[in-house]
C-alpha cells in the first residue's frame, strides 16, 4: 500500500474528506470509551445524539456555535489569503474590552443606542488589535503568526490589570470583575436561550460566503492566497489584501468578543473567552475555508463541547474527552486531506521488491 | 448499519428509563467544580464531599459533578444540572457567582450553594469556610521552623479570602517572631502545577526557607522537599507527595456541610443561607504535624484547640495595617464582615495590594 500523487486536485475527496475524518473520529471515540469500560453505543448517543433531542440543548449548541462560527468565517477568509491571524483570542479580548468599557464609565446609559455602541466598539477594538500585526507584516514583512500570537497574551493582561485594577467593581469586595452590565446593555433574547447575536452570526457568515465566491474582492483574495505574484499582476495590491483580511478577522472576533461579555458573561472579568479565538482555527479549516463551511464545522465542534459536558455528567467521563475528542478530529482531517492529492495504491510497484 | 442504528436506538432508550427510574426516588445532588478532582488539593477536598454525602444516603441520594469547568463559560453547566433533575447544586469556585445567580433565577425550585462567595437569592445560598482560622497555625509554625525568619507565599488572586489569609498567617508568624518576613508572589491562577513550582522556586533562592501556598497543587511542596526545605499542604493532607517537607496542611472538610444541605433538602428545610464555619466543627482542621521538634507541634496543637473552642482569634485587635493605621479594639475580635472583605495588609508584608 502506497500513495500516489493524482495528476489532478480530487473535488470529490476534498469535499469528502471531512466526512471520512468525522466518521473516523465517531469509531475511534466509540473505542475509547468502550477502553474505559463504558458501553460505546450509549456514550457515543450520549455523546453526539442526545444534546440535539431537547431544545433546551439545542439552544445550548446554538449559543455555543456562534463565536465559533464567527470567528472561524472571519479566519476561513483569511487564511485563504495566506494570511495566517492566530490570535483571534487576543482580538475578541480587545473586543470585549472595548466594548466593556461602555458599562463600565456609564453604568446608567441604557437607551436603544448603548447596545449599538458596544459592538461597534467591540469590533473597532477587534480590528484595531489586528492591525497592528498587518502594518508590522506589511512595513517590516513580520510574521503575522508570531506577532498576532503573542498579542494574545498582551490583550489577556490589560483585560486582566483592568479588572484587577481601575474597572474593578467598587462594590465588588476587591474580586476581579468589573459591574455586572444592566438590563439594556445586555443582547435581546430572540427565545428563552438564543441571545440576537446568534443570529447575526448566521447572516454574518452566509454574506462572507457570498462575498468569497460570487464578489471581485472575494476572487481577489483566493487569488492572492493561491498566487501572489499571479495577483500582483492582475493588479491587486498584496498589502492592501492583508489589511483587509486582518482587519475582517479581527472585527470578528472583536464582535464575538462584545457578544459574549453582553450576554453569556454579563461583565468583564479576566477570563472572558474559554479559548474560541484558537478553538475557531480548527473551525475554519474543518469548514474548507469557506466561511458558509465554517456554519457547518462550528455546529460540530460546539457539538464536541456539549457533548463532552453531556458524557461528563452522566457518565462520568473525564472532561479532557473535550479535547482528545477535538484533537483527532483535527488530526484525521488533516490525514483524510491528503487523499484530495494524492490516492491510496495497493499494488506492490516491482521496483520496491528488489 | 440498520441493526446498529436498532442497537443504539435501544441502547437510548434503555438509558431513558433508567435515568427516569432513578430519580423518581433519589434525590439528585450534583457539584460543579472549577478544577480537576485530581488536584489533590481544592477540588479534591469538595470531591471527597460529594462522596461523603453518596455513603451517608446511598440509595436515597444520586450525585453528578463537572470537572474543570470554566468560569467565562460555567452558565451553560449550571442550567444542564438543572435540567438534568438535580434538586441542589453546588458551585464551588467564587467565579460561578453571576452565572449560578442568573441560572438560579431561571429555575426557583432548584437549590442552588455557592462556595466562598457573597450574593444570595430566595433559592440560592453561599457556604465557605474560616480558612484564616489555619493559616493562623502554620504561620506559628513557620516562624518557628524558618531559620532565615522568612516565607515564601505564593498566592492566586488578590480576593479577600486569600487577602485575610496572609494576614491571619503573618499575624500567627509575628506572635512567635515579631521581626518575621514574607515574600509573595502572585500566580494569577489556582492550578497550574508548573506556574506554583517556578514561583517556589524563586522564593526559596530569594532567601526564604518554607513555602506557603493558596493556590491548590502540592507542587510548591514538592519543590521544597527537593531543596531541603520545609512547606505546608493545601486544602487536602499532601503528605504523600512531600513526605520530608510538608509540616501540616490545612485540611478542608465541606463533608458535614454538604450532609447537612442535602439533609435539608431532603426534608424540605433548606432555606438560602451564607454559612461561614472553621476550626470548631472540623470544616477547617489540621493535618498531623511532621517534621517538627515536639515543642512546634505542642504549640501548634495547643493554637488549634484554642481557636476551635473560641478561646482564641487570630483578628484580634488592636491590628496594625500595612500603613501604619490601628482596627479593631483591644480584645475585641474585628467584625465579619471587616475579614470577608479584607483588602488591606497587616504590618510588615513586604508586598502591594491592587488597590
Amino acid at each position: 500500500m502506497r500513495l500516489e500523487k493524482r495528476a489532478e486536485r480530487s473535488s470529490t475527496m476534498a469535499l469528502a474528506s471531512p466526512f471520512i475524518a468525522i466518521a473516523l473520529t465517531i469509531v475511534t471515540a466509540g473505542l475509547i470509551f468502550a477502553l474505559r469500560g463504558n458501553s460505546p453505543l450509549q456514550a457515543l448517543y450520549v455523546y453526539f445524539i442526545e444534546p440535539l433531542t431537547a431544545i433546551w440543548s439545542v439552544e445550548q449548541l446554538l449559543v455555543k456555535a456562534s463565536p465559533l462560527i464567527l470567528i472561524g468565517a472571519g479566519l476561513a477568509v483569511a487564511y485563504r489569503a495566506n494570511v495566517w491571524n492566530i490570535g483571534a483570542e487576543g482580538q475578541l479580548t480587545a473586543g470585549a474590552i472595548l466594548a466593556g468599557a461602555v458599562p463600565v464609565f456609564l453604568p446608567q446609559w441604557q437607551s436603544p443606542l448603548t447596545l449599538a455602541a458596544m459592538m461597534v466598539l467591540g469590533i473597532a477594538g477587534g480590528m484595531a488589535w489586528a492591525a497592528i500585526p498587518a502594518f508590522l507584516r506589511n512595513r517590516f514583512s513580520a510574521n503575522e503568526i508570531l506577532t498576532s500570537l503573542m498579542l494574545v497574551y498582551v490583550s489577556q493582561l490589560l483585560l486582566d490589570y483592568l479588572v484587577r485594577g481601575p474597572w474593578r467593581d467598587p462594590q465588588g469586595f476587591n474580586f476581579p470583575k468589573s459591574v455586572t452590565f444592566a438590563e439594556g446593555q445586555l443582547l435581546p433574547y430572540v427565545t428563552s436561550g438564543i441571545h440576537a447575536g446568534v443570529l447575526v452570526t448566521f447572516v454574518v457568515a452566509l454574506v462572507l460566503g457570498y462575498i468569497v465566491s460570487r464578489t471581485v474582492k472575494g476572487y481577489e483574495i483566493t487569488v492572492t492566497g493561491l498566487s501572489p505574484r499571479a495577483a500582483r499582476f492582475s493588479g491587486f495590491s498584496q498589502s492592501r489584501t492583508i489589511l483587509f483580511c486582518m482587519m475582517l478577522s479581527g472585527g470578528l472576533a472583536g464582535l464575538a468578543g462584545a457578544f459574549e461579555i453582553s450576554s453569556v458573561v454579563g461583565q468583564l472579568q479576566p477570563q472572558v473567552s474559554p479559548g474560541y479565538g484558537f478553538a475557531a482555527i480548527i473551525v475554519a479549516f474543518l469548514g474548507r475555508l469557506n466561511p458558509v463551511g465554517a456554519i457547518i464545522a462550528g455546529l460540530l465542534l460546539a457539538l464536541s463541547y456539549i457533548g463532552g459536558e453531556a458524557v461528563q455528567t452522566a457518565l462520568q467521563i473525564p472532561d479532557k474527552i473535550t479535547r482528545v475528542i477535538q484533537g483527532i478530529l483535527l488530526f484525521y482531517i488533516l490525514a483524510c486531506d491528503t487523499l484530495i492529492n494524492y490516492r491510496i495504491v495497493f499494488s506492490v510497484p516491482a521496483l520496491a521488491r528488489a | 448499519m440498520k441493526k446498529l442504528l436498532m442497537a443504539a436506538a435501544a441502547a437510548a432508550l434503555m438509558l431513558g428509563a433508567a435515568s427516569a427510574s432513578a430519580s423518581a426516588e433519589a434525590l439528585k445532588a450534583c457539584w460543579v467544580y472549577v478544577g480537576p478532582i485530581g488536584d489533590f488539593g481544592y477540588s479534591f477536598q469538595h470531591h471527597q464531599g460529594l462522596l461523603a454525602v453518596q455513603k451517608e444516603f446511598g440509595d436515597k441520594v444520586e450525585t453528578a459533578y463537572a470537572e474543570n469547568v470554566s468560569e467565562a463559560d460555567s452558565e451553560k453547566t449550571f442550567e444542564r444540572f438543572a435540567r438534568e433533575g438535580c434538586k441542589i447544586i453546588f458551585g464551588t469556585s467564587f467565579g460561578f457567582m453571576e452565572p449560578m445567580l442568573k441560572v438560579a433565577k431561571k429555575f426557583p425550585d432548584v437549590k442552588f450553594e455557592h462556595a466562598t462567595g457573597y450574593k444570595t437569592a430566595d433559592n440560592m445560598g453561599t457556604y465557605n469556610a474560616k480558612f484564616h482560622e489555619g493559616r493562623y497555625v502554620i504561620g506559628q509554625i513557620a516562624a518557628k521552623m524558618s531559620k532565615t525568619g522568612t516565607a515564601g507565599y505564593i498566592v492566586s488572586f488578590p480576593i479577600p479570602e486569600v487577602v485575610s489569609g496572609i494576614n491571619a498567617f503573618m499575624l500567627g508568624a509575628q506572635s512567635v517572631n515579631p521581626n518575621f518576613k514574607v515574600k509573595i508572589v502572585w500566580a494569577n491562577t489556582w492550578f497550574d502545577p508548573a506556574k506554583e513550582a517556578d514561583a517556589a522556586k524563586v522564593l526559596l533562592s530569594q532567601g526564604a526557607d518554607i513555602t506557603v501556598q493558596h493556590t491548590d497543587s502540592a507542587a510548591p511542596l514538592q519543590v521544597a522537599q527537593e531543596q531541603g526545605k520545609f512547606g505546608f499542604g493545601q486544602a487536602s493532607d499532601q503528605y504523600q507527595f512531600a513526605p520530608k517537607a510538608q509540616l501540616t496542611a490545612i485540611v478542608d472538610n465541606w463533608a458535614p456541610h454538604y450532609i447537612n444541605s442535602v439533609k435539608a433538602v431532603m426534608d424540605g428545610t433548606w432555606k438560602p443561607q451564607q454559612t461561614w464555619e472553621g476550626m470548631e466543627n472540623g470544616t477547617v482542621s489540621m493535618a498531623p504535624y511532621t517534621n517538627m521538634p515536639d515543642d512546634v507541634a505542642k504549640m501548634a496543637t495547643e493554637t488549634a484547640a484554642a481557636i476551635a473552642s473560641g478561646k482564641l482569634n487570630p483578628f484580634t485587635g488592636p491590628i496594625t495595617k500595612q500603613d501604619g493605621t490601628v482596627v479593631g479594639e483591644a480584645g475585641k475580635p474585628l467584625p465579619d464582615g471587616d475579614i470577608l472583605g479584607m483588602n488591606w495588609y497587616v504590618k510588615g508584608i513586604d508586598d502591594q495590594l491592587p488597590q
